[in-house]
């Protein structure tokens, strides 16, 4: 067995006992956790596929903003767990059943008969110097400049969308208007009282 | 000497798995929404797989697209998801009925 066949077999486990974990954990907090452990041994994954650009944008943007998002909401919504287990027990055995035959036809499609070495031989590995994030800025920035423009404004939406759905104005917080404040003029405000000067008493 | 087959059985187990979490988890919106996570991640695996066999980079800009939605949708469910709890204080999906749907 060669250091990557014991690496990526290794990890493929870790990546399929945690994500086991995700869907099957009592509490969800320890979901979140056990996704975060499924995207870390992706990404090791993805390292061996020499995807390292992704793999650290894996860790980056989807550890480090994505699940402490969750995590986040977790924790802040008190949510009843055991009224959130109903019927877990009773949707058990038709979910297993489900997966189970969707495993079985999906490795019968890209089995190793029709994806095996035979038909896709190992590709040559990139010299030392070779770098993956160099080579995706290229194409990122020449022919899919379109679509990279894109994702910006989806990024752009969503940020829009988030703070204007959870934004809420309490009704008795106190805030300055400036355009009223620019607007006022000095006859609204003040009066000036003619009166004769009284002698002090 | 890993086959391209290899990865290929590890997305689609990824992929029924988070299949089997929506249907056993199917109370719970928090759960449903990192099943849905689980899945894009098993695209992704296939994904880059097969830049990397095909030699060709257009699946890694694919990857990173994907990427990008699936966090702007992450941000947008979670914000319904916080003001739906904050109307509503639950978020079990069976109690969610108010469209009628």
């Amino acid at each position: 067995m060669s250091f990557f066949e014991i690496v990526f077999y290794a990890f493929s486990t870790l990546m399929v006992v945690s994500a086991l974990g995700v869907v099957s954990a009592r509490n969800p907090v320890h979901s979140a956790l056990f996704l975060v452990l499924t995207f870390f041994a992706t990404s090791a994954i993805w390292l061996l596929l020499e995807a390292e650009f992704l793999a650290i944008t894996l860790v980056l943007v989807y550890v480090g903003a994505v699940m402490v998002l969750f995590l986040f909401v977790v924790m802040m919504l008190d949510i009843n767990i055991t009224r959130m287990r109903e019927g877990f027990m009773r949707y058990m055995p038709f979910g297993i059943a489900i997966a189970i035959l969707l495993i079985i036809q999906m490795i019968m499609v890209v089995g190793p008969e029709h994806f095996g070495l035979q038909a896709f031989e190992l590709p040559a590995k990139h010299a030392a110097d070779y770098s993956n994030t160099k080579e995706l800025g290229r194409v990122l920035y020449t022919d899919y400049v379109y679509a990279f423009e894109l994702a910006s404004v989806i990024l752009l939406v969503a940020i829009v969308a988030a703070i204007s759905l959870t934004m809420r104005r309490r009704p008795n917080t106190r805030y300055q208007t400036p355009g009223k404040q620019m607007k006022v003029l000095k006859e609204d405000r003040l009066r000036v009282v003619k009166m004769k000067a009284e002698p002090k008493q | 000497m890993i086959p391209l087959s290899s990865y290929l059985i590890l997305g689609a187990i990824m992929f029924s798995i988070s299949i089997a979490g929506i249907f056993i988890n199917r109370k719970n919106v928090i759960v449903l929404l990192m099943c849905v996570e689980l899945m894009l991640l098993a695209v992704n695996i296939n994904f880059i797989a097969f830049s990397h066999f095909l030699g060709d980079t257009a699946g890694q800009v694919f990857v990173f697209f994907i990427l990008t939605v699936a966090a702007a949708e992450a941000a947008i469910g979670l914000a319904i998801l916080v003001v739906l709890f904050r109307n509503r204080q639950t978020i079990n999906v069976s109690e969610l009925n108010t469209m009628k749907g």
